[in-house]
């Protein structure tokens, strides 16, 4: 058989699907690599990984199930399937009004009545995942930036850049302030930016954040909200965590914000929300987007075709979330276990001899290495990432990996697993450390 | 003011198409048997609503598919958490298990190279994200799906050019037609990157024979580029000739299989566009690998991913629901046509899909598309039928419509017709001296009683015999 000569790349994919933007060369995927080929499990594998690095929420299932069990009427197969038809048929961008009602009705709960939602403002994606980039292409066009505080998300690289074109430039933050966004640094961020010719749209912050598990406080926001006023940019807050602070109280959202200002210069404002942490249920794929710019509503909707929420999904949660007495109860309760945990594993490791971050919300914490590191830069901070996957057997997720500037931290992530389970990787961490004294003991 | 990007200020969301202003006719006054009579009866929207009452049944007697039942409930956390972007297993081998029945089981499905997306808009998004770079083009033979203007250029800033097929020879997609587009492309210095073709056809609701689809795939591994075949109307064909699939064609031919990707959905075959089940189907590792990491865009509900696991493994279910749905469609084709062509009006001869292309060339004052425009907006206005114009699918010729009939029940059916017939009765009338107007008792190939679809609101005020559904008018 002749040797076909490769024409010049006509077989060749996308520059998107070809680069790396994706992302998932990092060593925050490489560490659920290892656990995926040695998951740790209570009864058939007590020497393997424990994943403390998918910051999931498994804590208050039980309420989820109970709910569903005393309510049969949210199957829509039940009695006679009087809505399968019509929810299987159901493709409007616009998504089910009951369900953005419900939605809405959820998100003001959480933040104690203290801001309102308009269900017609609210657009439904699969996922905060498709919230992000769908948002980004909207307000950014390929080549431009947006700035992003430090450290963020992993996820964020792929989702903010990889098919949109648009690029991150780092607010940086350090433990100076515990890691808190300062008008300086954001004046910093935008001057990099300028320098490197690129034009910046807008900020992103998550708040709650990930992966400090700590709330922006609210002169903070003020600062942040008055930065993109005079740059006139966008400001995308990512509120994905805001269910799950451990104290009402210590949430300030974006939308208060806006409203103590009576919603002046909020068309620039944007939020992003879902179900996947709150609610601990990643599966489900429900993200949302809030906007109070008409144009930014009307057309992440259209968008939305490319990345809609099931039908099927939609109803279910409808239901489940327009119950107020199931809500408040769900809110509280999973607050306080979160504390509990939270409480828990700061208690571990601080008999352990490891200080962490002051935190109050989320689903991990984040721990402070840098002591441990063999010297303070990222390639130590690898170093020691290594060694605890692979000795201590824990998956945890670096620091570098969150583009964090300062060497040695590390989230770790808490509300993925049993209590006990728990309590067996505190128990390897405390174990670590000890072996570590005896060590320098006898240095 | 704050600006937004040039994507989100353009109108590459597509919605000023004709297409959409039918849509939007009907949403302000839909038809309704009781409440609005006089209303819009949606024919635009390509839905198969026909085997409901079929799925429903399974459904009752499958609680164990909801994670909400009693049944269900113990399977609720586990497929709550379920986020691998590789879809859940049993889903993915159910899926491609369905693919193949299908058709008829010439071909096996490997579930690996099973991908999600969000709904066939989804998919054909990620695709061309995936194969295209922005500025470059595929190819595409028209008349096409509107929704692709979107769908494959929006965001990804790929281009499109048409493979014009023409009524002539009843728009097939010939060599010549592909050389051509393709030397357009080049002309207009568009790398071309892939040809997309949809077989079954939307609208022409056709299937691709043999020689053609070889032809293509002759034709796609001489230009080396992507050969993507949309599906999504597969288990649609009701009658022969039967489906071939491009699956099928290249276990037959001499191809390279890295250029060859399958786009479905479950929102035609199964009537669940709701439920955004849609799936990318490669023959390319590369792509298969890609796609998989930016469904994370679009995956499918794990809720949903369990009930059509259940379902679509299934065998008994599944085998007698193709069945069913090709009688249901084929009946219902076959009348609505037959009923069409008792008032004159043709379409193209067609085996498969939710829709027919109906003729209406010569109802045009003149063979322009403006014409056709005037045309479509007394259908609009005074028959007050949503049909889709052809030039919103960029067919070349003026005068062609797509009119869907399988997303209603039989009684709308029956409205639709009469309004058609009331109004090429009066387009007869008016287009010669004399009217002669013959009452004929029409032989339904449906037993069914009379009065089950005869309200009095709708009588005809031409027909002699209140009773009668169609008035045959000879002119």
């Amino acid at each position: 058989m002749a040797i076909e000569i490769e024409k010049p790349s006509s077989v060749r994919l996308s520059k998107v699907a070809i680069s790396k933007t994706h992302g998932e060369d990092s060593p925050y995927f490489a560490g659920w690599k290892a656990y995926d080929e040695n998951p740790y499990d209570e009864i058939h594998n007590q020497s393997g990984v424990i994943q403390m690095g998918l910051a999931e929420n498994q804590v208050s299932f039980d309420l989820l199930e109970k709910y569903l069990e005393e309510h049969h009427e949210v199957s829509s197969s039940g009695k006679g399937a009087p809505g399968f038809r019509e929810n299987a048929l159901f493709q409007d961008y616009h998504g089910l009004k009951s369900f953005r009602q419900a939605m809405a009705n959820f998100m003001e709960q959480i933040r104690g009545g203290k801001a309102k939602f308009d269900p017609d403002r609210i657009v439904l994606t699969a996922g905060a995942t498709a919230a992000n980039e769908l948002l980004t292409f909207i307000l950014a066009d390929p080549g431009d930036a947006l700035l992003v505080p430090t450290p963020y998300y992993p996820g964020f690289d792929r989702d903010l850049r990889w098919r949109t074109g648009v690029k991150i430039v780092p607010i940086h933050c350090n433990s100076s302030n515990n890691f808190q966004i300062t008008p300086e640094a954001l004046e910093a961020a935008y001057q990099s930016a300028e320098s490197m010719d690129l034009k910046v749209r807008g900020i992103l912050i998550t708040n709650p954040s990930n992966p400090l598990g700590s709330t922006i406080q609210s002169s903070v926001l003020n600062d942040i909200l008055d930065f993109a006023v005079h740059k006139n940019i966008h400001l995308v807050s990512d509120e994905i965590y805001s269910g799950s602070t451990f104290s009402p109280s210590e949430f300030v959202s974006i939308a208060e914000i806006l409203r103590n200002r009576n919603y002046k210069d909020a068309e620039r404002v944007h939020i992003v929300y879902s179900l996947s942490k709150d609610l601990g249920l990643p599966g489900f794929r429900v993200g949302t987007i809030y906007s109070y710019n008409d144009d930014v509503v009307t057309t992440a909707r259209r968008m939305s075709s490319f990345t809609l929420i099931s039908s099927q999904t939609q109803h279910l949660l409808a239901c489940m979330l327009s119950n107020h007495e199931f809500t408040q109860n769900y809110i509280k309760t999973n607050r306080e276990r979160l504390n509990k945990r939270y409480d828990m594993i700061i208690q571990g490791l601080k008999k352990a001899g490891i200080e962490c971050l002051k935190g109050n919300a989320g689903l991990f914490c984040w721990m402070n290495l840098s002591p441990l590191l063999n010297e303070p830069t990222r390639q130590g901070e690898l170093e020691l990432w290594n060694i605890i996957l692979n000795q201590v057997k824990l998956n945890i997720s670096p620091g570098s990996s969150c583009h964090c500037s300062e060497p040695g931290w590390f989230r770790v992530c808490f509300a993925n697993m049993s209590e006990q389970t728990l309590r067996v990787a505190l128990q390897r961490i405390h174990k670590f450390m000890e072996q570590r004294k005896v060590c320098s003991v006898n240095q | 003011m704050v600006a937004i990007s040039k994507i989100a200020t353009g109108n590459g969301h597509g919605e000023d198409s004709p297409y959409f202003d039918g849509w939007k006719a009907y949403e302000t006054n839909p038809f309704h048997p009781i409440d609005r009579p006089d209303g819009v009866i949606q024919m635009g929207l390509a839905e198969n609503q026909l085997c409901f009452n079929f799925i429903k049944k399974w459904v009752m007697e499958h609680p164990e598919a909801s994670l909400c039942s009693a049944e269900g409930v113990n399977k609720f956390e586990e497929t709550a958490l379920f986020q691998d972007y590789h879809g859940m297993p049993e889903f993915r081998e159910a899926v491609a298990k369905f693919m193949g029945k299908v058709r008829g089981d010439r071909v096996k499905f490997d579930p690996d190279r099973i991908v999600m997306s969000g709904g066939a808009t989804g998919a054909h998004e990620m695709v061309a994200f995936c194969l295209a770079d922005p500025g470059e083009a595929f190819l595409v033979p028209t008349p096409y799906y509107p929704g692709f203007d979107r769908d494959l250029r929006w965001r990804t800033g790929v281009e499109l050019v048409p493979v014009v097929c023409e009524s002539s020879n009843n728009f097939k997609i010939t060599r010549a037609a592909l050389e051509a587009a393709y030397e357009k492309a080049k002309e207009a210095n568009l790398r071309v990157k892939g040809l997309l073709i949809t077989n079954p056809s939307n609208p022409l609701g056709t299937i691709l024979d043999r020689d053609t689809l070889k032809g293509i795939v002759k034709f796609i591994n001489e230009k080396n580029i992507h050969l993507i075949g949309d599906e999504i109307y597969a288990a649609t064909v009701f009658m022969e000739p039967e489906f071939v699939s491009i699956s099928e064609i290249i276990e037959e031919v001499e191809c390279n299989r890295g250029l060859i990707h399958i786009v479905y959905s479950l929102s035609k075959d199964m009537g669940f566009p709701g439920f955004r089940v849609g799936i990318v189907y490669s023959y390319n590792d590369a792509v298969v690998s890609c796609a998989r990491k930016m469904s994370s865009f679009g995956l499918v509900s794990s809720q949903t991913q369990h009930l059509i696991a259940t379902m679509l493994s299934d065998d008994d279910f599944v085998d007698s629901f193709i069945v069913e749905s090709k009688e249901q469609l084929f009946k219902r084709h076959k009348y609505f046509t037959l009923s069409l062509s008792q008032v004159g009006i043709g379409s193209l001869k067609s085996n498969a899909g939710l829709f027919i292309w109906m003729d209406l060339r010569k109802l045009l004052k003149e063979k322009t598309f403006d014409a056709e425009m005037d045309l479509w907006r007394v259908i609009i206005n005074e028959v007050k039928l949503n049909v889709s114009p052809g030039s919103s699918f960029h067919c070349d010729e003026p005068g062609w419509f797509r009119v869907c009939f399988a997303n209603m029940d039989d009684n709308t059916m029956e409205v639709a017709l009469l309004r058609i017939t009331t109004f090429m009765h009066k387009h007869n009338e008016a287009m010669v001296p004399r009217k002669l107007c013959r009452r004929a008792s029409l032989k339904l190939s449906l037993s069914r009683r009379r009065d089950d679809f005869m309200s009095q609101n709708m009588m005809s005020p031409h027909s002699p015999i209140p009773q009668s559904p169609l008035v045959r008018a000879r002119t």
